[in-house]
């Protein structure tokens, strides 16, 4: 009889293995929390990841998203609340856990003396592949990053866009039904980006359930969820277009000259919560549209030459930076992440 | 324990240590430089300069000069005609030694009175200094013996018997060589040299490479991580030694007079102690340069207080007590005795004992901690 019987429901399926087939999510995250020494790196997160779906996990650097992942992973534990993984609590089945996911961090873990193929053996290896069943992994993989020909290629030789690819293979070629994915695509060009996610989101149509972290805004659009975090805690989550619609207030492009003058112009109007520059426009939130005649105002009392006020339809980025604004005004003494 | 995945570690940890062209090139380099340097560097002393001022040349006083020249440790290279022209030589540093033979020497001999010769020896360098001093008594006793047994046949009395007759044998070792007493303990320090900066540099590598952390979400254990890393280094620990102890006595003449098993199947317990050191240097250090750091402050004493060069029991006892922590000073007591002396078991278990419990300790608390950092 598991251990796990006896505790409450949410703490997971007394049935280790019905995460694949029944609509249990794949993780589940309650009030997980973690503390080094006076830090809370992560405050009471609670989360659910859909089976199969594409969760994207977003947030400046220090937020807390490697920390989580990495209690999910089951490497660190919780100081508090409980999560699980594929129906494994992180803190009590670790190993039960580490054995079924994929994980990849940016730094590409692979050893740059050693070939694409023995890179590929190596984790065959460490994650007990049989021999038959990781001749056929290796060829597979070594198809789907194109490497076909280059198997005896040393590692440290390949480009970014293959080493990236290469190391997605590492992570996943025991077939885990749950991937990690740690800023995969930072340092990577944008053509090797958009083949990487291509990837993705064919792994995500078998079923396979992944997180994702990453700076990258348009990246986020490709994920089925998306959750924000910010000093620990998350501030916002729900699909790309529900956070875009959340988004406070309203955005103003502006294009106006001289942009400097205009610039600290826009800062000194009371209603405008958030000046930005965007390409040779500027963004400005405010609390609604109407603003627009009363910023047109100032700026010819600012001696700006206005060529042009039109409302834009927010994109995530506008949608997190007012997110963030707002949490900052909510807590007092500012962001706890500096 | 997963055998699949040590040997997934082993044979990765193999290809490392082939595509390393230059880490091989010194592990295969290195012992031999040693060896050559050590072979070679012996305080064996021989030839050393001489001035002499004879003030008497007769007969007797070259009999005198031939007796030293004989024993190939003087060479008699400077003949001055006064004692100050013998002084310059030897402040100069062109001479080490001075003889001085006065002008009676001859007469006093014939006459059977006691002559005196000086001898003036540059002590600023103790080794060589002890050799002479002891050398020019021992050839003035040995030429004194010689007189009066000669007097005494031209007297017709028969020679006086040797009260003492004091006959010498130099076990092990016959002709006092020194590459016997040195080749045996530069194996040994290589061996340990090779082992404890090859652990940290295994350990270390994976940390700084940042493979590390894809390791730590794997099923992997720390115990499968750091066997398949140790193993390898097992493997070469025993090639060094065998390409050691090939030109040790092919190249130099060492003899192999005990049991080459009992080497190798101590050499083990050796390599797990030297290992574990390394790996716990590994641990406590943040960064490679950190870690080669720490461990050639360790190796160096333990090298000097090993009895390597300089015997241990000439040591201070609390000097002892220190040496005595690290697993090279029993190890340099092992090689030589079943290398020189042929001797096994029944004498090497109080060196083999400790070894073990070393072995057993540093290995242990390796174990220990590596799990911690990994987990």
């Amino acid at each position: 009889m598991r251990r796990g019987a006896a505790r409450p429901r949410e703490a997971g399926p007394s049935m280790p293995e019905a995460g694949a087939e029944s609509p249990a999510p794949a993780v589940r995250a309650d009030g997980l929390t973690r503390r080094f020494d006076s830090f809370v790196a992560v405050d009471h997160v609670t989360f659910e990841i859909p089976t199969g779906a594409i969760w994207g996990f977003l947030g400046p650097n220090g937020a807390g998203k490697s920390t989580t992942i990495r209690m999910l992973c089951g490497i660190l534990e919780p100081s508090e609340g409980r999560a699980s993984v594929l129906g494994y609590d992180v803190a009590r089945d670790p190993e039960q856990i580490k054995a079924r996911i994929g994980y990849m961090s940016q730094r590409f873990s692979l050893y740059d003396d050693l070939t694409v193929q023995e890179n590929l053996a190596f984790y065959a290896g460490v994650y007990g592949l049989g021999r038959v069943e990781a001749h056929s992994a290796i060829a597979e993989w070594v198809a789907r990053a194109g490497l076909q020909g280059r198997e005896r290629e040393l590692t440290g030789e390949l480009s970014g866009g293959y080493r990236q690819r290469l190391a997605f293979g590492c992570a996943v070629l025991h077939r885990p039904r749950m991937v990690f994915l740690d800023e995969p695509t930072s340092g990577v060009d944008p053509v090797s980006r958009r083949s990487f996610w291509d990837l993705i989101d064919e792994f995500a149509l078998s079923g396979i359930t992944i997180m994702v972290t990453t700076h990258y805004m348009d990246e986020a659009e490709h994920c089925d969820t998306l959750a924000f975090i910010f000093g620990g805690r998350i501030i916002a989550s729900g699909t790309p277009a529900e956070i875009k619609r959340r988004m406070p207030g309203a955005l103003l492009e502006i294009r106006a000259d001289p942009i400097e003058r205009a610039l600290d112009a826009l800062r000194s109007v009371p209603d405008v919560r958030d000046v930005a520059l965007f390409g040779r426009a500027i963004h400005v939130t405010v609390e609604s549209g109407a603003a627009a005649d009363r910023l047109r105002a100032s700026l010819a009392a600012a001696g700006v030459a206005v060529e042009g006020i039109r409302p834009v339809r927010p994109s995530l980025e506008d949608a997190f930076v007012s997110l963030v604004e707002r949490d900052i005004a909510a807590v007092p003494g500012g962001s706890r992440t500096r | 324990m997963n055998f699949g995945r040590l040997w997934a570690v082993i044979r990765k940890e193999v290809l490392h240590l082939l595509r390393d062209r230059r880490t091989l090139g010194t592990i295969i380099t290195l012992p031999i430089m040693q060896l050559f340097l050590y072979g070679y560097l012996t305080n064996d002393v021989t030839h050393i300069p001489t001035a002499i001022f004879d003030q008497s040349k007769t007969p007797e006083s070259r009999a005198l000069l031939t007796a030293f020249t004989n024993t190939t440790y003087l060479d008699m290279k400077y003949f001055e005609n006064s004692f100050d022209a013998v002084q310059r030589r030897i402040d100069g540093g062109d001479a080490k030694i001075g003889v001085l033979i006065p002008p009676d020497y001859a007469t006093k001999l014939r006459s059977g009175r006691t002559a005196q010769v000086g001898v003036i020896v540059d002590a600023s360098e103790p080794t060589s200094a002890n050799v002479v001093l002891g050398l020019a008594s021992g050839v003035g006793q040995a030429l004194s013996t010689q007189l009066v047994v000669q007097r005494a046949g031209r007297m017709g009395v028969p020679p006086p018997p040797q009260l003492i007759d004091v006959r010498a044998r130099a076990w092990y070792n016959p002709t006092l060589s020194n590459v016997y007493f040195i080749v045996p303990g530069v194996i040994a320090v290589v061996l340990v040299f090779i082992t404890t900066i090859q652990a940290v540099t295994v350990i270390v590598r994976e940390r700084e490479r940042g493979t590390i952390e894809q390791l730590v979400v794997t099923p992997i254990t720390g115990l499968e991580l750091l066997l398949g890393k140790i193993i390898p280094l097992i493997g070469l620990g025993y090639l060094e030694i065998t390409v050691t102890l090939l030109v040790a006595s092919f190249w130099f003449g060492m003899p192999i007079k005990g049991s080459l098993l009992l080497l190798y199947a101590l050499c083990l317990v050796f390599f797990f102690s030297t290992l574990g050191i390394g790996v716990l240097i590994s641990t406590v250090s943040k960064t490679y340069q950190q870690a080669v750091q720490v461990a050639q402050m360790l190796l160096l004493p333990s090298i000097l207080l090993s009895g390597f060069i300089f015997p241990r029991e000439s040591l201070p006892y609390w000097l002892q007590l220190i040496g005595g922590l690290f697993p090279l000073t029993y190890f340099v007591v092992v090689i030589r005795g079943i290398l020189i002396k042929g001797v096994g078991i029944e004498f090497l278990w109080k060196q083999i004992l400790p070894l073990l419990a070393l072995g057993l300790l540093f290995f242990g608390v390796a174990i220990s901690r590596f799990q911690k950092r990994v987990d």
